[in-house]
């Protein structure tokens, strides 16, 4: 899978840097900008891939100054804040974002190692089937999340979010594992099917609205649990020192001493199947 | 050949092809990991009347396990890799699932794996949740003391068994002093096994028997007390005989173990070191002493 501090050496070992040439708030669709697409490109083949301002037709050479031949390996620099999903559909290489992302970044993707160093907008990673996410910011509304009229968000891989993030993180995953450092908005792991939402901030309110099984492991203060959640007993999980490990393999610095302990665990939600769970740190 | 004044007998181990796995088992204390392990390992002495040979390797620090608790390597050889599923199925599930706060993971990063969690998850009666985590699948199964952790397969591999050889001794003590200090040698070797107890065999067998429907019966050419009954093939002088097996999970660490012990076994009131084979007839690996001493 990769490690999460990986990326950072990305540049220098060589990469293909695009530079925004300048802000805008026009909102620019650029999932083009993608190492599967610009695998086996020369600088002038990537300049001319299609990217959408606003709703005119134009190429990345229009938007980006580009450089670079180690076409896996894709630093983008500037203000893409308003750029939407980079990285859309990445099967593999490592793409760094210097700055802040905009919505969909990373979306579908299945492989590879998306690293942003700023804040990421909303839908981050949504439906994503494999690879890492790595943001050292925070996130917005939807993360690991499952589209409108979609049954299942994220599928499999690994998001990690220093800072905090918005409403409904995780919508409807199905597997995985998301991170969150900081702390989670409202209706985290709603509708989730499975997979695993670890908050080590706050938990927002009415965590695991509809959801079927999966795991909200809370680490923070005691959250606000919806009354269609039982308490189940009080345990030392041994499945989320695997996670720590894993984690602490991948990079991220976190300690088993963090997560030891008690948890209180409380399942449901009982308006569905009931057999998610809500761990809470005693 | 002599080494430290002890003769190196020039002849070959035999050794065969086997199935190995490796579990890595753990537990909220190092006592309890070894006794999940020991139990989970015990009575695998030898294929031919247990299915299974297993052992114990050097227990292993909480930085080095999958859950981060105090962990020890467990080492199983097979015939077969159905012969490998059933046997730890049973020994994973009334050695190790009843053992308190015991976890079980594989140990082996192979391709090919057998169900062990994938089958046991079924105690859990419904309540068992699954944990998936890049590429590995966990199995949470309700206990009496919180839950135990299981993963869904564990590797298997071509794996090498019946790697030996024989310490022969002036004395019973001499001799078991001998194996003791090969068994403490060949242990530090990771990926290598010694199923027997202690490490040690005092009761070697040949294939034959005098006996209609016996196949195996006491080796008699190494018996001391049967000279003046039978043919036997022990030098003058020698008492008492050991025999150390090792199966491995390739051939260099059979070979490495046996690098180790034999050496460690040469010490005083020792007189031969052999090695039992079948003409190379049988087994696909030979090692030789005269080599494995030579370095």
């Amino acid at each position: 899978m990769g490690c999460l501090s990986c990326a950072a050496l990305a540049r220098a070992s060589g990469e293909v840097t695009l530079r925004r040439k300048e802000s805008s708030s026009i909102p620019i669709e650029a999932e083009t900008i993608s190492p599967d697409r610009f695998r086996g490109l020369s600088e002038a083949q990537i300049a001319r891939l299609p990217a959408y301002y606003g709703r005119r037709l134009v190429t990345l050479g229009d938007l980006f100054e580009i450089e670079g031949v180690h076409t896996e390996q894709i630093g983008v620099e500037g203000d893409v804040s308003h750029v939407k999903k980079i990285g859309y559909g990445m099967t593999r290489g490592s793409l760094t974002i210097r700055g802040d992302a905009g919505p969909h970044t990373g979306a579908l993707m299945s492989g590879g190692e998306l690293t942003i160093d700023g804040d990421a907008g909303d839908w981050l990673g949504a439906q994503m089937k494999g690879g890492v996410i790595n943001v050292m910011g925070g996130a917005g509304n939807f993360l690991g999340g499952a589209y409108p009229g979609e049954a299942r968000g994220m599928n499999r891989g690994l998001i990690v979010v220093r800072g905090n993030v918005g409403q409904e993180a995780g919508l409807r995953m199905r597997r995985g594992l998301i991170v969150v450092l900081g702390a989670t908005g409202d209706f985290p792991g709603a509708h989730m099917i499975a997979g695993t939402l670890l908050a080590l901030g706050r938990l927002g309110p009415r965590p695991g609205a509809g959801m079927k099984r999966g795991t909200i492991v809370a680490l923070g203060e005691a959250p606000e649990l919806l009354p269609a959640f039982r308490y189940s007993g009080t345990f030392e999980p041994v499945f989320l020192r695997f996670y720590i490990q894993h984690l602490i393999k991948e990079g991220l610095m976190l300690s088993q001493r963090q997560l030891a302990g008690l948890y209180k665990r409380y399942v449901g939600d009982f308006n569905e199947l009931g057999k998610g769970e809500i761990l809470v740190h005693v | 050949m002599k080494y430290q004044d002890v003769e190196i007998e020039d002849t070959f181990a035999e050794a065969f092809e086997m199935w190995g796995s490796r579990l890595i088992i753990t537990a909220a204390t190092p006592g309890w990991a070894e006794t999940a392990a020991r139990v989970a390992t015990g009575l695998a002495t030898s294929i031919i009347g247990c299915g299974c040979e297993a052992g114990v390797n050097q227990p292993l620090p909480p930085e080095r396990t999958p859950d981060g608790r105090p962990g020890v390597p467990a080492l199983f050889f097979t015939t077969s890799k159905e012969a490998m599923e059933a046997q730890l199925l049973t020994r994973v599930g009334q050695g190790v699932m009843t053992s308190p706060t015991s976890a079980c993971f594989n140990g082996l990063n192979v391709r090919e794996r057998v169900k062990v969690g994938s089958r046991l998850r079924y105690f859990g009666d419904g309540f068992q949740v699954s944990k998936y985590v890049e590429g590995r699948r966990l199995w949470r199964i309700p206990v009496m003391d919180g839950e135990f952790v299981v993963e869904e397969g564990m590797g298997v591999r071509p794996a090498v068994g019946g790697g030996n050889f024989f310490i022969m001794a002036e004395t019973q003590e001499a001799g078991l002093a001998a194996a003791e200090a090969a068994v403490a040698a060949m242990v530090q070797v990771p990926d290598a096994i010694m199923p027997f107890p202690g490490g040690i065999v005092r009761s070697g067998s040949k294939i034959s028997s005098k006996y209609k429907g016996q196949h195996v019966s006491s080796n008699t050419p190494y018996c001391p007390t049967l000279r003046g009954q039978t043919q036997v093939e022990l030098p003058e002088g020698v008492q008492a005989v050991f025999e150390i097996v090792v199966d491995g999970l390739d051939e260099g660490a059979v070979r490495k173990a046996l690098q180790a012990g034999i050496p460690a076994a040469c010490g005083e009131g020792i007189l031969r070191i052999s090695a039992g084979n079948y003409g190379g007839k049988l087994g696909k690996y030979q090692y030789h002493l005269h080599k494995l001493v030579r370095g």
